[in-house]
């Protein structure tokens, strides 16, 4: 069964169609990976699916668990289980790691959130009381962010590039956290140009000049974009 | 409300019934209680409208408790005028903590003309925290002007969060030698139409010498705010930075002036400003994770005021 439905899904950005007519299903409970090389529109849809500002004046619709989600605001999206991790955390000076965590969640004892670092294998006493600015690194912040997400217990969550700035160590606590994540009944869109981490979907899509190009097993995508987008010099102009 | 009151506002119970604490308790222009420590000299007396306090610090003395300077004024209206010589003796360490408590404040001017020098060798902290009422009706003129002598240290932290500031000007101004570290921070917040004026200078005469001068401001409705940061470096190898942030909104507005001066070849100064409404990146963040768009404005204000 689908917990997200995307019709016909067309966005332009200053004058730029980034989506074309896009549509696609999201199964519930499944790891999705929507691939395809950079300006593709892979953060471009999760943004829009997201409902961030820039994002929200599009063509189609988008149904949530069959309710249409265009007219809500990022709050209410998030209040309904939706929840994005951007490719380049943000960075909030003076907030501290134990605020910025607690601040996704009900239940805020400094319990969960030593539980959600050690899940993502960063020490709770090294971080707990630290700034998420600019002391520390990308690497960090981007496991802090997913930490604020495992304490959110989404219902649907989007991760972009959740390999980037990742060194090889880390990204074993990302694949772990995705897996919790999916134990816990969380339906995940991993947008990303990596086969590492297209190997750890269920499910693929491909997309090209804004559109799904091919969409199937994680073997047959990644198949194809290792050995036709990867090389491709025509960007944006599928075959 | 009473003495009482203002012991509870500016959370000072435990350091009043402490004997290793110095303390110097003041209610507009009465001094209510004081303690002094060994190697600790304080010399205060009661002046028409306000206190004249002499401090000395003894050469090669270390304070071990952060040293609790309240300045209270109960009354709704008055004027409280604060003269301040701080010496610290050198190689001596002492940390300061200023409460600044105005919580019925409808018509009340602070005064507070300091002067402050702090040895070869030493290290001085001054962390001032100020608590004012919700009416506005207060006007807070602390000035002070500051020697650091060779390899001195000094972090200042001035912080109003809470409450209405009405006017605040601030002046301070340090002149540093030869090895010297100086840090000045100032943490604001303004509302309704609280007028701030911040003016911090530093001097970098001493080779080697460093200052850092940090302002974080935060304006809401018609509060406006001038931030006025300058650095001078005219001795080698003195380093210095200026770094400025005002978030604003409604019809807050908010300008920042950072000057660098430099005079040597050898020096170097650098400074950042960033004046504007709420980031964008953060705000969405935390809207994504469940918070309203006014609960993650008043986290993203609380982290960039702490």
């Amino acid at each position: 069964m689908e917990i997200l439905k995307i019709e016909n899904l067309s966005l332009s950005i200053n004058g730029s169609r980034i989506l074309n007519n896009l549509s696609i299903d999201f199964w519930e409970g499944c790891i999705h990976a929507v691939v395809g090389p950079n300006g593709v529109g892979k953060t471009t849809l999760g943004r829009t699916v997201m409902g961030l500002e820039g994002y929200r004046d599009f063509d189609g619709d988008i149904i949530y668990k069959d309710e249409p989600i265009k007219d809500l605001s990022v709050y209410q999206r998030a209040k309904r289980g939706i929840t994005l991790a951007w490719q380049e955390p943000a960075r909030f000076e003076g907030l501290t790691v134990e605020d910025f965590i607690k601040s996704s969640v009900k239940n805020k004892s400094r319990e969960v959130v030593a539980d959600a670092l050690k899940k993502v294998g960063m020490r709770p006493d090294e971080y707990i009381g630290r700034a998420v600015d600019k002391g520390l690194s990308g690497g960090e912040r981007k496991k802090i962010e997913l930490a604020s997400i495992l304490v959110m217990k989404p219902e649907l969550v989007i991760l972009d590039e959740p390999d980037s700035g990742i060194d090889v160590a880390s990204l074993q606590n990302i694949f772990e956290a995705i897996k919790f994540l999916k134990s816990n009944g969380s339906t995940i869109i991993l947008i990303t140009h990596s086969l590492e981490v297209l190997k750890k979907a269920e499910h693929a899509i491909l997309m090209c000049n804004g559109s799904v190009f091919k969409k199937g097993s994680v073997k047959e995508i990644s198949k194809y974009f290792k050995n036709k987008c990867i090389p491709c010099d025509h960007k944006n102009m599928p075959e | 409300m009473g003495i009482e009151d203002l012991i509870k506002l500016a959370n000072i119970h435990s350091a009043m019934q402490d004997s290793n604490t110095a303390r110097l308790v003041i209610n507009k222009d009465r001094i209510i209680d004081t303690n002094v420590v060994t190697g600790l000299i304080v010399d205060a007396k009661e002046i028409k409208d306000g206190v004249d306090i002499n401090i000395t610090l003894r050469e090669d003395t270390t304070v071990e408790n952060p040293v609790h300077l309240c300045f209270g004024v109960t009354h709704k209206k008055a004027i409280q005028k604060i003269i301040m010589n701080i010496s610290i003796g050198q190689n001596s360490r002492i940390s300061v903590f200023a409460h600044c408590v105005f919580p019925n404040a409808v018509d009340v001017r602070h005064i507070m003309d300091a002067k402050i020098k702090v040895g070869k060798g030493a290290k001085y902290s001054y962390l001032e925290k100020h608590i004012h009422s919700e009416e506005g009706g207060i006007t807070v003129i602390p000035k002070a002007r500051i020697t650091l002598e060779e390899d001195a240290r000094l972090k200042t932290e001035f912080e109003l969060t809470r409450g209405r500031v009405g006017i605040i000007n601030i002046d301070y101004e340090t002149t540093c030698g030869r090895e010297s570290v100086m840090e000045m921070t100032a943490r604001i917040s303004g509302k309704g139409n609280d007028v701030i004026k911040i003016k911090e200078a530093g001097n970098l005469v001493g080779e080697g010498a460093r200052g850092v001068l940090t302002s974080r401001i935060a304006l809401r409705q018609n509060a406006r705010a001038e931030v006025y940061n300058k650095l001078v470096a005219t001795a080698d190898y003195a380093r210095g930075h200026v770094d400025c942030k005002e978030i604003i909104q409604d019809n807050a507005v908010a300008s920042a002036i950072p000057i660098v001066e430099v005079r040597n070849p050898k020096a170097h100064i650098t400074h950042e400003a960033s004046i504007g409404s709420v980031d964008s990146k953060q705000l969405q963040t935390l809207m994504s994770r469940g918070l309203s768009e006014n609960e993650a404005v008043e986290l993203i204000i609380a982290g960039l005021l702490k």
